[in-house]
């Protein structure tokens, strides 16, 4: 059965901070308003909502919940949420749409990274019994990694402060990025180490943040956008959840997930890759055979900004902004989640 | 081995703490700032025209931000209670006490708190109150800066005029 069209056809988001001063709905309801109004659907009228945030995040059970208040759930709305990156709950609405339920869904992710130490916040998602008692945080998780590719000869340090360069030249032309400038490998090299062989500048900042993107289906997509970036392909593989057991050099779930979306099936424009530390990215152009021609992350990607729950959503409306405004013809959007590149979710949108 | 030479573990101990700093966020930062000093404020919906004690920032029904600051009476009407008799860990107030959801006139929404100065007894649904605050150096941003709620004296509440509340 082929596939129905469903397209991306508003996106917004705040701008992320490192600590917002604001409560999730507060820090909602402008992206909400902003991406409904962009969508043109009326508000009453979209058929589904879904969000992804994470109760771990925020320090209270039922968190999102309370973001229901930023939705106008009167009369009463269809709802759900994953306790994920929104980049999950879109794909939950994607196959609600395709089962044709519904025409539209507004999908949104938001999380405040700054109510907890995050990197110990992080260590909550590990196994309970082995791994979490030891207090192994989502830094150290990442040095570990970064630690057998460059022992490995996989990446080199050089490599990693391209990667951190090219993000921060990049993230000049997003007003929404926290870490944005001009700096060279020469400097980021100099820097001292932070968590070896990781130095800050290799690690993500810690961001409050949210966003929201509205999908639409066939001819109402058509109807309110006038160049839906539509979803080609879509895919979501898991690795195992013990480290131990993974090869951490490479991505096998990002290759088969890339693979499975039809990435190589043409050539790729843009890529927006979930890469929260430096030498993820290499991990990842690698494991989903992207070319050098590819444009990686022209919004500066994750070690831009990171707003947990948010930053693979963004990867979508950044993909989809580049199909809207013709950059692109074809782009891939990546969203991560786990410890080390455990989950990876590759999507594909054309411009026609 | 066999299984059952095995001793089975029946329980490990591994002990979590994250310690968390919230933002109140804007709407409740004027509510407690108000509170400091002496002033009870909600928020009214541009839409629906709804005033919302405390205030969250938005209109739950109609998605819209809730910016227009509405300074509210002391004065309300008790909407439904509950009579607390029964002890409970870290219980800071004498037996028996009433929780009461109080809808403040020109409120939409009831707010929680406590009334007395009246047996437990006589608190009734539409029974008219007031705030009681401590004295004004005790005041800080909290609502505990109204110790409770106390009659007025004056005729119950028609029950039409809060049944929308409940």
């Amino acid at each position: 059965m082929a596939a129905r069209d469903v397209g991306i056809v508003s996106f917004a988001q705040a701008r992320n901070v490192r600590r917002a001063n604001q409560v999730a709905v507060e820090m909602l309801m402008p992206v909400l308003t902003e991406a409904v109004e962009q969508s043109g659907i009326p508000r009453r009228e979209i058929g589904f909502w879904c969000s992804g945030s994470c109760d771990y995040m925020a320090g209270q059970p039922f968190s999102f919940v309370q973001a229901v208040d930023a939705i106008g759930a009167w009369p009463p709305i269809v709802e759900s949420h994953v306790e994920m990156d929104g980049a999950w709950a879109l794909y939950e609405a994607w196959v609600k749409l395709q089962l044709g339920e519904i025409d539209s869904a507004l999908v949104f992710g938001y999380g405040k990274s700054s109510s907890g130490l995050l990197r110990r916040v992080m260590t909550l998602q590990l196994d309970p019994f082995y791994l979490a008692p030891l207090w192994i945080d989502s830094i150290s998780m990442a040095a570990l990694q970064a630690r057998l590719l460059l022992e490995g000869g996989v990446v080199t340090e050089e490599a990693m402060a391209g990667v951190v360069a090219r993000s921060r030249a990049a993230a000049r032309g997003n007003a929404n990025a926290q870490l944005a400038g001009e700096v060279t490998v020469e400097e980021l090299l100099a820097e001292p180490m932070f968590a070896n062989p990781l130095r800050l500048h290799d690690c993500p900042p810690v961001s409050d943040g949210a966003a929201a993107v509205v999908l639409a289906a066939g001819d109402l997509a058509r109807s309110v956008c006038s160049r839906p970036a539509w979803i080609r392909g879509i895919d979501h593989r898991i690795e195992a959840h013990a480290l131990g057991v993974r090869d951490l050099t490479t991505s096998p779930s990002a290759a088969l997930a890339a693979s499975k979306a039809g990435v190589h099936d043409d050539k790729v424009d843009v890529a927006e890759l979930h890469a929260p530390f430096s030498y993820q990215e290499l991990i990842l152009r690698t494991a989903m055979g992207l070319k050098d021609t590819v444009d990686v992350n022209p919004s500066g990607g994750a070690l831009g900004a990171n707003p947990m729950m948010a930053a693979g959503l963004i990867r979508f409306g950044e993909a989809a902004q580049r199909i809207w405004s013709g950059t692109a013809d074809r782009a891939v959007a990546h969203a991560t989640s786990g410890p080390c590149l455990q989950q990876n979710l590759v999507c594909v949108l054309e411009g026609s | 081995m066999t299984d059952a030479a095995v001793e089975p573990v029946r329980s490990i101990r591994t002990p979590i703490r994250i310690e968390y700093v919230y933002s109140a966020g804007h709407a409740a930062s004027r509510f407690l700032h108000a509170l400091a000093e002496g002033r009870i404020v909600g928020q009214r919906c541009p839409v629906c025209q709804r005033v919302y004690v405390p205030p969250r920032g938005s209109c739950p029904t109609d998605a819209v931000a809730t910016s227009e600051e509405i300074e509210l009476p002391h004065v309300g009407t008790v909407t439904t209670f509950c009579v607390v008799r029964v002890p409970f860990k870290g219980m800071r107030i004498e037996l028996p006490y009433v929780t009461a959801q109080i809808l403040l006139d020109g409120a939409h929404i009831a707010l929680m708190h406590m009334v007395s100065g009246v047996p437990a007894e006589q608190v009734r649904m539409g029974m008219r109150v007031e705030a009681v605050w401590k004295p004004r150096e005790e005041w800080g941003t909290t609502l505990e800066n109204i110790m409770y709620f106390k009659p007025t004296g004056e005729p119950d509440a028609d029950y039409d005029t809060y049944k929308a509340y409940l």
